[in-house]
């Protein structure tokens, strides 16, 4: 593969080949080829099971890849991981913020391991609180927020080094509407302020269409159809909803994909949420 | 290297914040040596069946049933990185730059803070025994590194552990397993001589028989260390080397 120039404007924020990843006999991602745009919304879609959070992970260098390659941000996810990380934030589908720390402990460990210190790391975590709207919780323990404080904080825990990349696997399931808006709303505002790339997965479709400018499905491993939600739904017929949409490239029922397993984490994020 | 002491740091820190806030582990974990020392050390103090030299039974089993609490608390730290796994701060940690030696030796390093609270129960324990312990300060900072590496030594293992099995009731199975062989296989609560032959051999190879073999040395007056501090400080900065190489390699693979 060819050297590219990092954070050439002319490149793609992430660029997935062929990527494809089996556990045992399953394929969870399965030849996947996906080119998102410097600061784009890009939402994956899909079932439970359907293989979003397998294809974050590796593109994020959690999960190294069965075949095929990616870069993220101008780096090979294999060759250069530590470049990647580097200009990369995620949020796992998990709580991943310790409850045991405070807010603001939970955010100077962020910076330490992003090499942030002195004056530079505290001005940042303070933009960061003031951003997400926590700076009045910042010194509480954070097994006292709420779902939606919880959110914010990963959010403003992974935006402290100010990345190119954001990587979200489902950051609002198990939120109230009203914490879901405010995530969306601090979202908006980060790539407006920031003009960050986000890569965001959720199996909500008003979410898909409210923040997304282009997005894909998956099915089982595959994309089923890629292109802007507007133009997904007008293929469909006048009438289709964005409901209709996910039904009809999605794969139908989750029985058909998604495991036990799938939907017991699923809900345990929920519940902790809840 | 300077970047390996800045993350290591934040590691250790966060640890040990979070170790004063919650002390309740800390003080269950010292109920332990206390029934050890204070039931099973005198009675068979009493009995006098194992010959100590010129040593008290008491204070034979002090340096061992300290020990046993550093490798009790240590090979349980693989349930904590387990928890941290299902809960996604793995994953956060991996996805930053920070270097994985720095993430996997801060944990080893926190373990040591803990040990180091762990030995102060003891001693407090030991010397409202009358046991005759050493206080001069070049040995009690032998003792307090000594601990450092049992402590890191076990921690990794635990990690090490964690990052094969990956579910906290595999965790707990493999942990029993080891931990009470683990201990009896050791220089503990008897000398190795008293021990059949094929069990001083495992005894030997047993990491936690240097790490009693030198604080025998340390922590009492009069006592001596079997194989030379040298010999038991070589062996396990030895093993710690080669535990941490491995959970470097395979602590990635917690988050996949
Ligand atoms: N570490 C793993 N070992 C074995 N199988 C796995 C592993 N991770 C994921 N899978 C399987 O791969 C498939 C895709 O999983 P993935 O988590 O990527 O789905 P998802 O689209 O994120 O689903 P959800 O909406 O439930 O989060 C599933 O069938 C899952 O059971
Ligand atoms: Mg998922």
């Amino acid at each position: 593969m060819n050297q590219t120039a990092p954070d050439d404007p002319d490149q793609f924020a992430i660029l997935a080949t062929a990527l494809t990843r089996r556990f045992g006999t399953l394929t969870a991602v399965d030849h996947i080829e996906l080119q998102v745009a410097y600061g784009e919304i890009f939402g994956l879609l899909g079932a439970n099971g359907a293989g979003k959070s397998t294809m974050i992970k590796m593109l994020t260098t959690l999960l190294p890849p069965t075949s095929g390659s990616a870069q993220v941000g101008g780096f090979d996810i294999i060759k250069s991981p530590g470049e990647v990380r580097r200009r990369i934030g995620y949020v796992s589908q998990l709580l991943s913020a310790d409850g045991a720390l405070t807010g603001f402990e939970n955010l100077l460990l962020s910076a330490r391991l992003y090499g942030l210190h002195g004056s530079e790391s505290r001005s940042r975590i303070d933009d960061a609180l003031n951003f997400m709207g926590l700076a009045d919780s910042a010194k509480k323990l954070v097994k006292t927020y709420s779902g939606g404080m919880i959110r914010r904080l990963e959010l403003a825990q992974a935006m402290l080094h100010r990345p190119a990349i954001l990587f979200l696997d489902e950051p609002t399931i198990g939120l109230d509407p009203v914490a879901r808006h405010t995530v969306w709303d601090r979202l908006l505002d980060l790539r407006h302020s920031y003009g960050m790339t986000v890569l965001i997965t959720t199996h909500d479709m008003e979410e898909a269409e409210m923040l997304c400018d282009s997005l894909a499905i998956l099915h089982a491993g595959k994309i089923s159809v890629i292109g802007k939600p507007a133009e997904l739904r007008s293929g469909l017929g006048d009438e289709a909803t964005m409901d209709d949409v996910f039904a009809h490239y999605a794969g139908g029922s989750i029985h058909e994909s998604g495991t036990f397993s799938d939907v017991a984490k699923t809900r345990r994020t929920a519940q902790r949420l809840g | 290297m300077q970047r390996l002491v800045r993350e290591t740091a934040a590691i250790v820190e966060v640890e040990l914040i979070k170790l004063i806030r919650d002390p309740t582990e800390l003080i269950s974990r010292a109920i332990q040596p206390l029934l050890w020392l204070v039931v099973f050390g005198q009675v068979l103090a009493q009995v006098r069946g194992i010959h100590t030299g010129q040593m008290s039974y008491l204070a034979f089993i002090t340096p061992g049933i300290l020990a046993q609490s550093i490798l009790f608390s240590s090979i349980f730290y693989g349930i904590a990185i387990i928890w941290e796994r299902d809960l996604g701060v793995v994953h956060k940690l991996l996805v930053s730059p920070a270097w994985r030696a720095s993430l996997v030796f801060g944990k080893a390093i926190a373990a040591g803070f803990r040990g180091i609270v762990q030995t102060v129960v003891i001693y407090l324990i030991a010397l409202a025994m009358h046991v005759s312990i050493r206080l001069d300060p070049l040995a009690i900072l032998a003792v307090a590194s000594s601990v450092m590496l049992g402590s890191g030594i076990f921690a990794t293992f635990s990690l090490i552990i964690a990052c094969i099995v990956k579910t906290r009731e595999r965790f707990m199975g493999i942990g029993q397993v080891l931990t009470m062989p683990m201990f009896f296989a050791s220089n503990a609560i008897y000398p190795l001589d008293i021990m059949p032959d094929w069990l001083r051999v495992v005894a030997r190879l047993n990491p936690l028989t240097y790490l009693i073999d030198a604080l025998r040395g340390l922590v009492i007056n009069g006592g001596a260390s079997v194989y030379g501090f040298a010999a038991d400080f070589t062996i396990m900065i030895g093993v710690f080397v080669v535990l941490l190489f491995i959970a470097v390699k395979l602590y990635p693979s917690l988050a996949e």
